[in-house]
């Protein structure tokens, strides 16, 4: 049976993570490259690295950061932050991502996701959407609002919208973060994920707003998500992927175990 | 251990260069030169990506010098599409033939409830004797991404159940396949490609 998957999330800056450190071990807390290799030992099914001060001072993915983290790497590995050509999204590959998330430029261009798509494999690409309820709307989920720049500026577009023309551009995944919810720990947007996750045929990766073991246990269920991407599983009260996955085993989500 | 792996510019071959050579494997990669499928100790086939990619290999002469390395007895490991072009062709591009070394061929997942690609980690269950998943364990999880698939037939080393039940796996003599992304698949996967690897022939 087909598993959902837990994605461990590192947000880099300058080469270092800058996130969800305060829990872990501080020894190796800061290096993308031993982060990477220890949430893939410890079960996690896959790897996010966002280079969060990419997009907004309009800086090239770390090359060496992506091709010294793929390097022991055996999990999929997908690069996020600053890829705006097809040419950015071809170093991060050649760096060793197994799939590129982009956003901002995907919105500007929508072709780039066709262009990377070409060459690399619609499986490869994958559009990161941030998104806010629109509290004016008469359908607040429907009609949900597609934010860029990390999530300070609005852009006009609608989520569910333009999730259904990232799919018709080619794109593998969406990863939908609430900009409502995150960094929150109340939980999962689900109405908004389950809203995209039925207008789309491709997987959705939910993230922002995880606190509790059953905040994932509802986004698998009540909102149909495929993936669910955990900053840092160890604000959840839990020591790592594996024992997530245990714990949702327990609720009957079915996950890869033993991992 | 010496390993040829062909490009046809079907996607990344990074990763699976990379799983390689952490398992000692010596790789060369060709993208059209024939020379080094000639001389080949052991062929890998990965691809991603669209069916109609594999017209490059017929262009280039790699089909025929493919055809011949496994009539020689070469091991080959097709993954993914490098998987689908073993058999008659696909429905994802009806014009351009596989390799025909199976007869059946590659269709589109049915439409269902499902999403479509199939993205994740799915679970092996393994016919007996197989050489390329020795020493894996029933039920154990590969990572898959796929919208296509092939039939279970006798040469399948392990059925998946996605929509239907498909073949994650095959094996027939020197020829092996598999749907699943092994350099992507955990220590698992590296067990896997690390059978291949070892495989000493005819045995």
């Amino acid at each position: 049976m087909i598993t959902k998957r837990i994605i461990a999330c590192l947000d880099v800056r300058d080469g270092r993570v800058v996130k969800g450190v305060q829990f872990v071990d501080l020894i190796d807390a800061g290096d993308p490259a031993t982060q990477a290799a220890r949430h893939a030992r410890e079960g996690a099914d896959e790897i996010v690295l966002l280079d969060i001060t990419a997009t907004h001072e309009g800086r090239q993915t770390l090359l060496d950061t992506v091709r010294r983290t793929a390097r022991e790497l055996f999990v999929p590995f997908c690069v996020g932050g600053g890829i705006r050509s097809a040419d950015d999204a071809a170093q991060v590959f050649e760096a060793g991502a197994d799939k590129v998330s982009v956003n901002s430029a995907a919105l500007a261009d929508p072709m780039l996701i066709d262009a990377i798509g070409r060459s690399f494999g619609a499986q490869a690409v994958v559009v990161a959407i941030d998104a806010r309820r629109d509290p004016e709307a008469a359908d607040p989920v429907r009609d949900a609002q597609v934010l860029v720049q990390g999530g300070r500026k609005l852009t006009g577009r609608r989520v569910v919208e333009w999730a259904r023309e990232a799919e018709a551009h080619g794109a593998g995944e969406i990863l939908l973060t609430s900009m409502d919810s995150d960094g929150m720990r109340t939980g999962f947007d689900c109405e908004l994920t389950a809203a995209v996750s039925e207008a789309v045929n491709i997987p959705v990766i939910a993230s922002g707003g995880a606190g509790t073991v059953d905040h994932f246990v509802d986004v698998f269920g009540r909102g149909k998500a495929d993936a669910a991407l955990a900053a840092s599983i160890f604000h959840f009260g839990v020591s790592s992927a594996r024992s997530l996955k245990e714990e949702l085993a327990k609720a009957g989500v079915s996950v890869r175990l033993p991992c | 251990m010496r390993v040829t792996v062909i490009d046809y510019k079907a996607g990344n071959l990074t990763s699976v260069l990379k799983a390689l050579r952490h398992l000692g494997a010596e790789a060369e990669v060709t993208d059209g030169d024939l020379a080094p499928i000639e001389r080949a100790e052991r062929i890998v086939l990965p691809g991603v990506g669209h069916f109609a990619a594999t017209q490059r290999l017929d262009a280039t002469g790699l089909t025929a010098a493919i055809r011949a390395a496994i009539a020689r007895g070469v091991p080959f490991l097709g993954i993914c599409v490098g998987m689908q072009w073993l058999y008659a062709g696909s429905s994802e591009a009806p014009e351009q033939p596989g390799l025909g070394h199976f007869t059946e061929s590659c269709t589109r997942f049915s439409e269902s409830k499902e999403k479509v690609p199939h993205v994740g980690w799915n679970s092996l269950e393994i016919r007996p004797n197989s050489r390329l998943l020795a020493g894996i364990d029933p039920g154990e999880y590969v990572y898959f991404t796929h919208s296509y698939k092939v039939p279970v037939t006798a040469d399948t080393a392990a059925i998946t159940h996605y929509i239907e039940p498909f073949a994650s796996a095959v094996e027939r003599g020197n020829v092996m396949g598999v749907q699943f992304h092994p350099e992507k698949s955990g220590e698992t996967g590296l067990k896997i490609l690390g059978n291949f690897l070892k495989w000493e022939g005819n045995e």
